[in-house]
């Protein structure tokens, strides 16, 4: 195909809509550069309350990006440059008189590699209390922390003792605790399940859909079975070449089940059924 | 006919069988075990100079080993007794004050150098600069500071021998502090910016913490090898028999192990040569006691 490929922008009738009320944050991105690259265009992806909302689609499509661009964590890197407004709680996070380091004392964010600090567990889950300058009880919120990260029973003996000494499945567990301890309401995870086992991965899986009772979470995935078994809603991005470069986009979001089952676009089609990854 | 065939095919077969049983002076075994012998004697030899100069230094310095030898004034010719008691004061104290000023300015420059902006023009040519003065003549230290202080001061003093010290300390420090925040793992700072912090926090909660035992492990070299120089303090703290007099000490002539060696050592005094051989003893000393905390705090606590 020659023509550049549509993404789905609010006047496109694939677009996911949802009621504004459900919604906690909302991307509207028109461009997203690397320097003179154009690494992702036009899509508007709503994160709803309450649910867990995947973002899938084969490498190099910018899902990544497009999730890391939703706390701000992109900045870090010199020549990024963010057209459009990510919307959070009624602000656009990307107004210049909004601190990015504020907006990530919100959201939470847990990375592709289990990436505990160098100090005691009790230590990496009470970080970013500590950070917030929280008064209250310290060991109480805690104990809350790693009991939602399903950790408590494992390693409630052993506080003291390095995150690093855990086992990967444990680490990624304690990367979440450590996330959920200041309660932000939403959770961003970049492909969390890619460095672990199997069993590991269940494990991280089964928590995700306890945590979404209190948190709305954002889950990068490469895999889509994972996806499937968790999402709840999907949004699907592909790679544009049409123009020269490679730049990514919104395909098409909607209700899980509906994505995989009757996908609109033809290169849904072709994704879920696996013709290529 | 095909069984005559198969047979002859299995005569060959067990004509060829790899010969496994190794041969302990044959091919490659033998070069393996030459090669093996050699390495071990070169070991052997390289330490030979190292384990000489201890068990010399020991067996005559040694004697002299005792509190008031530590602790006593040096003497005078043809005196008998004495010790070397503000030498090792002075040699404390100059490399104390060599290790206050390179410590923190080291740090700072380490921080900046792998962490604010290791790639700007600044930063590639600091890192340059640091990685020749590592080689600097340590009496050109000497010089220079002879000529920045001492004459402006008009007196050879404490804080010159210092300052010396701490150009030679601080590209040592530097290097060393830069590698071992280098080491830090990216993804862990990633974590510390996931959770808000500004760079000043990941770089004093994560990066420092997380890096302190490599650039402790630096810090003790570089102050083990400061203890040792003699070159750059014969310009500028010269030599003194009294102890450091208070804080006004710090502006006069002071004594230091290195220069009280070279000097006891011309002398024609048999007193003053065993005190030389024990004043080089307790130095070693020393810098075996800073080697061996640089390598047991260097370790890594998690």
């Amino acid at each position: 195909m020659n023509a550049t490929a549509e993404a789905v922008t609010s006047s496109h009738p694939a677009a996911w809509s949802v009621d504004p009320k459900e919604t906690v944050m909302d991307c509207r991105l028109k461009k997203i550069f690397y320097g003179d690259f154009l690494a992702v265009r036009d899509s508007i992806v709503p994160i709803e309350r309450n649910k867990i909302t995947g973002f899938i689609g084969p490498s190099g499509c910018g899902k990544s990006t497009v999730l890391r661009s939703l706390n701000r964590m992109n900045d870090l890197i010199p020549i990024f440059r963010f057209e459009g407004s990510v919307t959070y709680h009624g602000q656009d996070i990307y107004d210049k008189s909004i601190d990015p380091v504020l907006v990530r004392r919100y959201i939470g964010m847990v990375f592709q590699q289990p990436n505990p600090f160098s100090m005691s567990i009790y230590d990496n889950v009470a970080f970013g209390l500590r950070l917030n300058r929280f008064k209250g009880n310290m060991d109480e919120r805690v104990e809350k922390a790693l009991r939602s990260a399903a950790l408590w029973t494992e390693v409630k003996d052993k506080l003291k003792n390095s995150g690093l000494s855990l086992s990967g499945g444990q680490q990624q567990r304690l990367c979440i605790a450590r996330a959920v301890a200041t309660e932000p309401d939403v959770l961003l995870m970049d492909e969390p399940c890619s460095a672990l086992d199997p069993i590991a991965t269940r494990q991280v899986e089964e928590l995700m859909l306890e945590l979404k009772e209190n948190y709305s979470v954002a889950l990068v995935t490469h895999n889509m079975q994972q996806a499937t078994r968790v999402a709840d809603t999907t949004a699907f991005f592909s790679v544009d070449i049409s123009q020269g470069g490679r730049t990514g986009y919104l395909v098409e979001m909607g209700e899980t089940r509906q994505v995989f089952e009757d996908p609109q676009a033809e290169l849904t089609k072709e994704y879920v059924s696996g013709e290529f990854s | 006919m095909t069984g005559n065939i198969s047979e002859a095919v299995l005569e060959q077969d067990l004509a060829s069988l790899p010969q496994l049983k190794g041969s302990l002076l044959e091919g490659r075994g033998l070069k393996s075990r030459i090669y093996t012998g050699i390495t071990w004697l070169l070991a052997i030899l390289a330490s030979l100079p190292l384990f000489s100069v201890l068990f010399m230094l020991i067996a005559e310095g040694g004697a002299r080993i005792s509190w008031e030898t530590l602790t006593e004034l040096p003497p005078a010719a043809f005196e008998y007794g004495g010790g070397i008691g503000p030498a090792i004061v002075g040699t404390a104290v100059m490399v104390g004050i060599g290790a206050a000023i390179s410590i923190p300015i080291g740090i700072l420059a380490a921080i900046y150098l792998a962490e604010i902006d290791p790639h700007t023009k600044l930063a590639h040519t600091a890192r340059f600069l640091a990685k020749v003065l590592t080689g600097f003549p340590s009496i050109l230290a000497g010089v220079f500071v002879y000529a920045a202080l001492v004459v402006a001061m008009k007196s050879y003093s404490a804080w010159a021998g210092g300052i010396a010290l701490a150009v030679l300390m601080l590209p040592t420090v530097i290097l060393t502090a830069e590698e071992a925040l280098k080491q830090v793992p990216q993804r862990m700072k990633d974590a510390a910016y996931g959770m808000g912090c500004t760079r000043a926090q990941v770089i004093g909660k994560v990066t420092l913490p997380t890096g302190i035992p490599g650039v402790v492990t630096g810090v003790l070299l570089a102050v083990a090898g400061a203890a040792g120089e003699s070159a750059p303090l014969l310009f500028t703290a010269l030599f003194s028999t009294y102890f450091l007099n208070g804080w006004e000490g710090l502006s006069e002539p002071t004594s230091s192990l290195s220069i009280l060696i070279y000097n006891f050592s011309g002398m024609p005094y048999e007193n003053q040569i065993e005190l030389a051989w024990t004043a080089s003893l307790v130095l070693v000393l020393i810098i075996l006691v800073f080697n061996i905390l640089a390598r047991v705090l260097g370790r890594q606590k998690y």
